[in-house]
């Protein structure tokens, strides 16, 4: 057997759905309850140019970027320190506070969309970016803190230590030769972040109305609101792809290469 | 692994995550267990229950019967994805110009919204106008999601090993980088057949990236909602109600706060026990 041909039809059967995706946001909404067609017979851009015209979804793909980059940097940031603490130190409670962090992960947030709803309106952050992405924080501030420890116990502890004698400060040492030195773990965490940010829904949707609606939930409105608009609806969908395959694209060498230092 | 210093002052270092998932966690997670043990009869007005709603939930047959699919496709996905990942990541090619592309066409599923994939499947599958239903049906089985529980079953799970196969191999790919070529060259000495291989390198060097790919796994297939509720509604009947479908109807359908509450709790132990004993049983193996 060929060693390529798994990988090959791997990628085909991926690709087959999201082919679909593509076609019928080329096509009419008419075209496409008409029958089975497989490639757009009358081909039309009319799709996205309602979208690309129409402020409330554009503004939706806008919203959902603003809360997924603040929710990404605001990760990393905390993320960070408390990652070199658990590679680096015991502390009391080190270990029962790791597991207790990836619990978090376990809360299926269809429970806590209507308790985070009342904790959001109580602070006066509901319809906000700011909600969303601190929302967000509770699967992925676990999440991060947990690849980062992997890479960071993959360096060396002399690394530290020869900082200390050369006379660098914990600031100066954290900053100028430990985050560089584990740049492709941030890029990794940093990927899984933006990912799982950009495509939960449900607390998305329940913490906004108007100001941070994300472009998903504007097309649950769409789709229930003006009929059943197919080829609209495709079209939106083929957008939101492309965020996510440009943030794939920078960090695909961090992917390969990345888990390959820290992991040991 | 870096010998670890006795330092209590490395609580400073994670005291700004610490708050940070507190209040996310604890406020809404005390607001559950508020209602669980209540009874409400208008708004506002709510009155001790107890345990009631917990053995009421425990004893149903709704929830048992959810609880049973929930159990089923967590089984079949994780038993298709984890594999089938592992196989995946051995074949790609190590270096070389495809690599990247690999990886990028891979992870595409991964960026795609939960909600996109459960419409974009919804229609894929469709037996009139969708190409894999179309398909399905010109070969001569009689395949249609919407009716039929066993072609809606086979549709979920063949949508979440797409939605989701991608996540196992990156990481097992990962794991796999991270094995020096002396290992190969050591076993090649040794007249090491492939299995051997697999079995005596490449699996141990894995188990940490395996550990997180089948944790994430279990957890996300176990909450999963947006994308079934979207592709099937649950349906047809009930046969595709999983636990959070259930769970969702009930509390804001049906508005039943109380014994919602019970059953979400139920719920978050459940994952809880299960991920914990993952847990402990992977990070043993690591250790011994």
């Amino acid at each position: 057997m060929k060693r390529w041909l798994v990988p090959t039809l791997y990628i085909i059967f991926l690709m087959l759905p999201i082919y679909w995706l593509l076609a019928m946001s080329f096509k009419t909404t008419n075209e496409i309850l008409g029958g089975f067609t497989l490639w757009p017979q009358q081909f039309t851009l009319e799709n996205y140019k309602v979208i690309f015209n129409d402020p409330t979804w554009y503004w939706g793909y806008f919203n959902s970027m603003i809360y997924v980059t603040i929710n990404t940097i605001i990760s990393l940031a905390v993320a960070l320190p408390a990652a070199y603490a658990f590679s680096r130190f015991r502390f009391t409670g080190d270990k029962h506070l790791f597991f207790w962090l990836l619990t978090n992960r376990m809360a299926p947030p269809a429970v806590f969309a209507l308790p985070f709803l009342q904790l959001y309106s109580s602070v006066g952050l509901f319809d906000t970016h700011i909600a969303v992405a601190l929302a967000h924080c509770l699967f992925n501030i676990p999440l991060a803190v947990w690849i980062l420890e992997g890479f960071m116990s993959g360096v060396p502890k002399e690394l530290d230590e020869t900082a200390y004698v050369d006379g660098h400060s914990f600031g100066s040492f954290f900053f100028r030769i430990f985050v560089p030195t584990i740049t492709s773990g941030i890029g990794v965490a940093a990927f899984f972040c933006f990912m799982f940010s950009w495509v939960e829904l449900l607390l998305a949707k329940t913490l906004t109305a108007v100001d941070a609606k994300p472009i998903a939930a504007i097309m649950t409105k769409t789709a229930s609101s003006s009929g059943y608009e197919l080829g609209l609806l495709a079209a939106a969908g083929c957008l939101t792809i492309i965020p996510g395959a440009f943030v794939i694209y920078f960090v695909r060498n961090y992917i390969a290469k990345g888990f390959a230092l820290g992991r040991v | 692994m870096a010998t670890k210093t006795h330092n209590e002052r490395a609580w400073w270092f994670v005291l700004p995550v610490v708050l940070l998932v507190a209040f996310n966690a604890v406020v809404p997670l005390m607001t559950v267990v508020n209602y669980s043990v209540q009874e409400s009869f208008s708004q506002g007005v709510w009155f001790w229950s107890g345990v009631e709603w917990f053995e009421e939930t425990l004893n149903s047959s709704r929830f048992q019967a959810a609880l049973g699919r929930q159990l089923l496709f967590t089984g079949i996905i994780l038993a298709i994805e984890i594999p089938l990942g592992i196989a995946i990541a051995l074949t790609m090619p190590k270096t070389g110009p495809w690599v990247p592309v690999c990886l990028v066409l891979m992870a595409l599923p991964l960026l795609i919204p939960w909600n996109v994939v459960g419409a974009m499947w919804n229609i894929f599958a469709l037996p009139d106008i969708g190409l894999l239903g179309y398909t399905v049906n010109a070969l001569g089985i009689d395949y249609d999601y919407t009716q039929q529980p066993l072609s809606a079953w086979i549709t979920v799970i063949a949508m979440d090993v797409w939605h989701w196969t991608s996540l196992v191999v990156l990481l097992a790919y990962a794991g796999l980088a991270s094995i020096p070529d002396a290992y190969y060259q050591a076993a090649k000495i040794d007249g090491a057949g492939r299995w051997a291989v697999f079995r005596h390198i490449e699996l141990p060097k894995m188990n940490r990236v395996l550990t997180i790919a089948i944790l994430l796994r279990f957890m996300d297939s176990f909450m999963i909602y947006t994308e079934p509720f979207v592709l099937t509604g649950g349906g047809p009947g009930n046969s595709t109600t999983f636990l959070s479908i259930d769970l969702v109807k009930k509390a804001l359908g049906e508005f039943d706060l109380g014994p919602a509450a019970a059953m979400s709790l139920i719920y978050f132990l459940i994952t809880l026990l299960v991920s914990w004993l993952f847990y402990t049983l992977m990070t043993r193996q690591e250790e011994g």
